[in-house]
C-alpha cells in the first residue's frame, strides 16, 4: 500500500505575516493558510481540492513543489524528504508540472520554444528530440498548428492548453493545477477541463484545485474539502458531493451548487 | 549687411581657423565622447553587479534561510555594501564625487581622461543598476515561477526567463541614461579634462570673443543628443513591433 503514495503531506504547516496594507488582518500576527495538513497522494490518483476563497488552497498546492516554503511539516515526494534542507529541490521540481491560473506562458518565446526550452535545457534533450515530443502533443490537443505563433496570438482556453503541454513535455511525474479555468471564459472552460480529463484516464497523478464541482465528481478519485487552513472532510466524489458530513461543506457546496 | 557677415566671417576665422583653433575643438568633442562611451561601458558592467546582489538577495533570502545556507549571510553584506554604494552616489552631486576621486582616490594618477572615465563611470553604475532592478522587478512574478517550477534554478530562470524580458523593457530608458551621461561629462574640465565644453571655454578665454565657441559647443551637444535620441526611437518602435 503505502509504495504507492507519491507525496505524502505530514502536518504541513504555513503562516504569513499579515500584508500590512489590510484592514482585517489588524492586530492577528500571523495568517495560518495552512494548519496541519496531512495528505497521501497516491500514483494514478486524481486528487480535487475544493473550498471558499482563502481557504489556504493555493498554499497548498504550492507548498507541494515548494514555491511556498513551510513554516513547519514535511513533504515526501518519491521517498525523499524535499522539505530537508540541502533537499535538490530543482531535480524534484522537474518531476512535477505546475499549471498556473494565469497561464504563464514566456510572452518573448514561440509557442514552440515555450514547449522545448525546459527539455533542452535540464533534460539535455537535442532540439530535435525536444521538438518532436512537443509537435506530438501538440498535436494531440489540437494546436499543431500553432506552433510558430506567440502566447499573445493565443486566446485563454488556447493558452492554458499551450501551459499543461509545456508541463507534459518534462515528462512529469505528477500534475499540479491551481484553478486552471479559473481566468477563462466561460466558452473556453470546457477545452481545458477535455484534456485535463484525457490526461487522467491515461493515468497522470494530478491534483487540481477548482471551483468546477462538475469536473471533481466526473474526475475526481478523490475530493478534499479545505476551510481556515485545514482539511476538513475529504472523500469519495459521492461521499463529499451527496453525503456531506460538517456545516461547513454542506453551506460550501450551498453556495457552489446552483 | 555686407559689413555684418565680414563680421561673423571675421569672428568665425578667430575662433577656429587661427591657430587651428578648431583642432583642439575636435580633441574636445573625441576625448566626451571617449569618456562617455566607456563611462558607459564601466557603469553597465557595475549596474549588472550590483542589480544581481540586489535581486538575488530579495528574491532569496526566504529560501537561503529555509536552507540555513551560508551564502546568506555573505549576499546580505555584499547587499549592505551595494545599498551604500547607491546612497552616495544618487545623494551626491556628480561634480563632488569627480572631484574627490580625482583629488583623493586617484590623487597620485597621471591620465586624467581615464580618472575621469571611472568618475563618471562608477556614478552612472548606480543608476544604471536601479534601472536594471527596475526591469527585473516589472516582470510579472508568474513568469518567475513557472521558471522554477519547471526545475530552472534562480540563475538559470534568470538568464532563460526574467533578463531577456526585462532587457527590452529598460533598454530605452537605458540609452537616455547614457545621453544624460554625454551631457553629464561636460564638467570633466574641473580636473583638467579637455573635453568639448572645455575646449570651447578655453578658446573664449583666448579670443575674448564668448558668442561663436559657446555656442558651437551647445550646438554640438545638440546634434549628438538629438541623433542618439533619434535612435533610441528606432530601437523603441522596434521593440513594439516584436511585442505581439
Ligand atoms: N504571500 C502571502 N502573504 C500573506 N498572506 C498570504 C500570502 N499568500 C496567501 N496568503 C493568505 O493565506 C490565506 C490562504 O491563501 P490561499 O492559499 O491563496 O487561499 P485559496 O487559494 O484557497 O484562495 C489567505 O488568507 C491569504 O490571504
Ligand atoms: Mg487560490
Amino acid at each position: 500500500m503505502n509504495d504507492n503514495v507519491l507525496i505524502s503531506v505530514k502536518d504541513l504547516k504555513k503562516h504569513y505575516k499579515p500584508r500590512k496594507n489590510k484592514k482585517y488582518t489588524d492586530g492577528v500576527t500571523k495568517i495560518r493558510a495552512l494548519d496541519g495538513i496531512n495528505l497521501d497522494i497516491h500514483k494514478g490518483e486524481v486528487v480535487v481540492v475544493i473550498g471558499p476563497s482563502g481557504s489556504g488552497k493555493s498554499t497548498l498546492l504550492r507548498s507541494l513543489n515548494l514555491l511556498e516554503y513551510p513554516t513547519s511539516g514535511q513533504i515526501i515526494f518519491e521517498g525523499l524528504d524535499i522539505t530537508a534542507p540541502h533537499a535538490k529541490i530543482n531535480k524534484h521540481r522537474r518531476k512535477m508540472g505546475m499549471v498556473f491560473q494565469h497561464f504563464n506562458l514566456f510572452p518573448n518565446m514561440t509557442i514552440l520554444k515555450n514547449l522545448t526550452i525546459a527539455p533542452m535545457k535540464l533534460l539535455k534533450k537535442s532540439k530535435k528530440e525536444a521538438e518532436e515530443k512537443a509537435m506530438a502533443l501538440l498535436e494531440r490537443v489540437g494546436l499543431a498548428d500553432r506552433a510558430q505563433a506567440y502566447p499573445s496570438q493565443l486566446s485563454g482556453g488556447q493558452k492554458q492548453r499551450i501551459a499543461i503541454v509545456r508541463s507534459l513535455c518534462m515528462e512529469p511525474d505528477v500534475m499540479l493545477f491551481d484553478e486552471p479555468t479559473s481566468a477563462l471564459d466561460p466558452e473556453m472552460v470546457g477545452e481545458v477541463l477535455d484534456v485535463m480529463k484525457e490526461l487522467a484516464n491515461e493515468g497522470m497523478t494530478m491534483v487540481v484545485v477548482t471551483h468546477e464541482m462538475g469536473f471533481a465528481k466526473e474526475v475526481g478519485d478523490r475530493v478534499v474539502f479545505m476551510a481556515d487552513g485545514v482539511i476538513v472532510e475529504e472523500g469519495t466524489p459521492q461521499e463529499i458531493f451527496t453525503n456531506p458530513q460538517s456545516d461547513r461543506l454542506k453551506d460550501f457546496l450551498a453556495k457552489v451548487i446552483v | 549687411m555686407a559689413e555684418w557677415f565680414e563680421q561673423i566671417k571675421a569672428e568665425f576665422d578667430l575662433n577656429f581657423i587661427q591657430a587651428d583653433r578648431w583642432k583642439s575643438m575636435l580633441t574636445g568633442l573625441e576625448n566626451t565622447l571617449l569618456i562617455t562611451l566607456f563611462a558607459a561601458i564601466i557603469g553597465i558592467i557595475i549596474g549588472i553587479i550590483v542589480a544581481a546582489v540586489r535581486t538575488t538577495y530579495d528574491n532569496n533570502s526566504e529560501s537561503m534561510k529555509y536552507n540555513g545556507s551560508i551564502s546568506y549571510y555573505i549576499l546580505k553584506f555584499f547587499n549592505a555594501i551595494c545599498k551604500i554604494y547607491l546612497t552616495i552616489i544618487r545623494g551626491t552631486p556628480v561634480v563632488v564625487q569627480l572631484l574627490i576621486i580625482y583629488f583623493i582616490i586617484f590623487a597620485t594618477s597621471t591620465n586624467d581622461i581615464m580618472v575621469a572615465t571611472f568618475a563618471f563611470g562608477i556614478n552612472s553604475g548606480a543608476y544604471v543598476a536601479e534601472i536594471f532592478r527596475g526591469g527585473i522587478m516589472s516582470i510579472d512574478v508568474g513568469q518567475f515561477e513557472a521558471g522554477r517550477a519547471m526545475g530552472f534554478n534562480y540563475i538559470q530562470t534568470m538568464i532563460y526567463v526574467i533578463i531577456p524580458q526585462a532587457f527590452k523593457n529598460v533598454l530605452p530608458t537605458l540609452l537616455n541614461e547614457f545621453i544624460a551621461l554625454l551631457k553629464e561629462t561636460s564638467v570633466a574640465g574641473y580636473v583638467g579634462v579637455l573635453d568639448l565644453t572645455r575646449a570651447g571655454n578655453a578658446i573664449r578665454g583666448v579670443t575674448f570673443s564668448a558668442f561663436m565657441p559657446l555656442i558651437a559647443v551647445a550646438l554640438i551637444y545638440l546634434a549628438i543628443v538629438m541623433l542618439l535620441t533619434w535612435l533610441v526611437g528606432i530601437v523603441e518602435r522596434r521593440l513594439r513591433k516584436n511585442e505581439r
